[in-house]
């Protein structure tokens, strides 16, 4: 095809350094918008992992995967080696530190030997101290929650393992008595999780007597859900607080100016 | 034993250092040891001076994290000392990946690899690319791009808090040096290496050519991971000016006539205006 065109002779012709660094910088700079998108993709991919318990003080998810630089010194502070690093392979955030509960949980020591020791303020230690001291009672590295389905004290079978775990004893964990109508002569005796109080530590999960735990650590942003602001406390004065910074929202809807009767009988044209 | 001194030591030299590091780092998580803790990414010397990898630094800065004080202290710390010493001596007396490159490189030359394959398909600039396109994507999509990837970091966690499949990273770079590209990993791809190179320009300790000794024999470029930076061999009396050498010293110890030696940076150019 390129033979009877003149231009082949020329084409044989070296090419000029003006073409040469154009063809470069453009092979330069192709493969690296196809090398950016292959790594970016695969980047999002390993750092989507949303069910990950993080070690006390952690900040907020996208901010840690931003901050952490992965050294494992918080590792290396544990003295319960709660705390691991995930490896290729653990299909988590490669190199961050994580903890899986039902294994080793948090035993929530009071110097909270992990946090201090980042460098780079992943966790933060002013998230886990309170009027200046380090409190691990303030941590947030999760949230407990029951299946109540498979937990045996909704059952009625006299268990309160979860609650004795408990390290905030009484606070995190509450147990709830009621009557059990099936025998008409016993009281359930039921763990309820307040989630003010419990810090996610996992104990109660690793305490859980049944084969696959029936109470379990989330992390708090999954586990947790949000009234919003249209609903308030209306006996309780501080959560009427909540309104304070409220914006009001005005949705005005146009009149119909169809019939009533029409509109009763729209949509009927689907049925004949 | 003198030939193993004259052609080896720094070899020697620089395997003592790199798994000393690994022991010392790896006794810190086993049997809580205080002398190194941490990883390369970051750690602290003797408990109290923090050492941080400036370029992990430089990538949370583009993915736009707070740099903490400590950290920004950990980076001057060891940014002065390898501005000092040659930034790539990182790449040959710390990184634990050079052992599996040296290996893979060895076993090249041995089986004679490089005579099937004599034309190197890809440019030692790569590595600049990859440095620049990691900031990008660390700006990009917050997050510490080459961090997440990097298989000095799995190797190094690996050998400190569990291999998990990094293993397989291990392979994929042992083998891509071995059959794809000759110093592949380290001398065209890695952007810490890259990283270092610019660190290094201007880094006191330099090898030094001494053209009247030189018989060119080429041993040296044989054996150079980074055998552009000797350009001057049996040319001219100059020091390797260019970062990317990586101070390794092998030139040094395989050259039988005393061509190539040490010296300090300023010296080194004395030298050659008194020439």
């Amino acid at each position: 095809m390129s033979e009877n065109r003149p231009e082949t002779k020329q084409k044989k012709e070296p090419l000029s350094d003006r073409r040469k660094f154009i063809l470069n910088m453009a092979r330069g700079v192709g493969l690296a918008t196809m090398g950016g998108f292959i790594w970016s993709a695969y980047v999002d991919e390993v750092t989507a992992s949303s069910l990950l318990l993080r070690p006390p003080g952690a900040i907020n998810e996208s901010d840690f995967l931003r901050t952490c630089i992965k050294c494992g010194l918080c590792v290396e502070a544990c003295p319960y080696d709660t705390l691991m690093l995930s490896k290729p392979g653990d299909n988590k955030p490669l190199g961050t530190p994580y903890f899986v509960p039902r294994d080793i949980p948090c035993y929530m020591c009071p110097d909270i030997p992990c946090v201090p020791v980042c460098p780079t303020g992943a966790l933060d230690v002013s998230s886990v101290t309170t009027d200046g001291k380090l409190d691990i009672n303030v941590a947030d590295m999760g949230l407990a929650v029951i299946d109540d389905e498979s937990c045996i004290a909704f059952w009625g079978i006299q268990c309160d393992a979860c609650y004795r775990a408990c390290p905030i004893l009484g606070k995190a964990i509450t147990i709830e008595y009621a009557k059990n109508e099936r025998t008409g002569k016993h009281a359930f005796m039921k763990p309820i999780v307040h989630s003010d109080a419990c810090t996610g530590c996992g104990l109660c999960e690793r305490a859980c007597v049944t084969e696959k735990p029936a109470i379990f650590i989330l992390p708090r942003e999954v586990a947790m859900g949000k009234a919003g602001n249209y609903y308030i406390k209306g006996w309780d004065k501080s959560d009427e607080a909540r309104l304070e910074n409220a914006s009001e929202i005005k949705t005005t809807t146009e009149r119909s100016k169809k019939s009533a009767i029409d509109s009763l009988n729209d949509g009927l044209g689907d049925l004949y | 034993m003198a030939m193993l001194w004259n052609n080896y030591r720094y070899l020697i030299f620089r395997r003592v250092t790199q798994i000393t590091l690994l022991l010392l780092y790896f006794g810190a998580n086993a049997w809580g040891w205080t002398i190194l803790m941490g990883n390369l990414s970051s750690s602290r010397f003797l408990d109290f001076i923090p050492m941080s990898d400036p370029y992990a630094a430089l990538q949370m800065l583009a993915a736009g994290a707070v740099l903490a004080t400590d950290l920004l202290i950990g980076v001057a710390v060891i940014s002065i000392f390898y501005l000092l010493i040659g930034g790539r001596a990182f790449c040959s007396w710390v990184c634990p990946v050079n052992m599996i490159t040296d290996a893979a490189n060895y076993l090249r030359r041995k089986l004679e690899i490089n005579r099937v394959q004599d034309k190197q398909p890809a440019s030692r600039n790569i590595r600049y690319w990859i440095l620049a396109l990691s900031l990008v994507i660390s700006f990009v999509m917050g997050l510490t791009a080459f961090e997440f990837i990097s298989p000095i970091s799995m190797v190094h966690r690996g050998v400190i808090f569990g291999l998990g499949f990094g293993w397989a990273a291990m392979l994929i770079i042992f083998l891509f040096d071995l059959f794809v590209l000759k110093n592949g990993w380290c001398g065209h791809i890695c952007p810490l290496g890259g990283f270092y190179s610019l660190l290094g320009k201007f880094s006191l300790i330099r090898v030094h050519h001494l053209e009247e000794k030189c018989t060119l024999c080429m041993k040296c470029k044989a054996v150079c991971p980074e055998h552009q930076v000797l350009h001057m061999i049996g040319k001219e009396s100059l020091p390797v000016i260019s970062g990317e050498c990586t101070n390794c010293a092998r030139c040094i110890e395989v050259c039988d006539d005393d061509a190539l030696e040490f010296s300090i940076r300023k010296l080194a150019q004395n030298n050659k205006t008194g020439e």
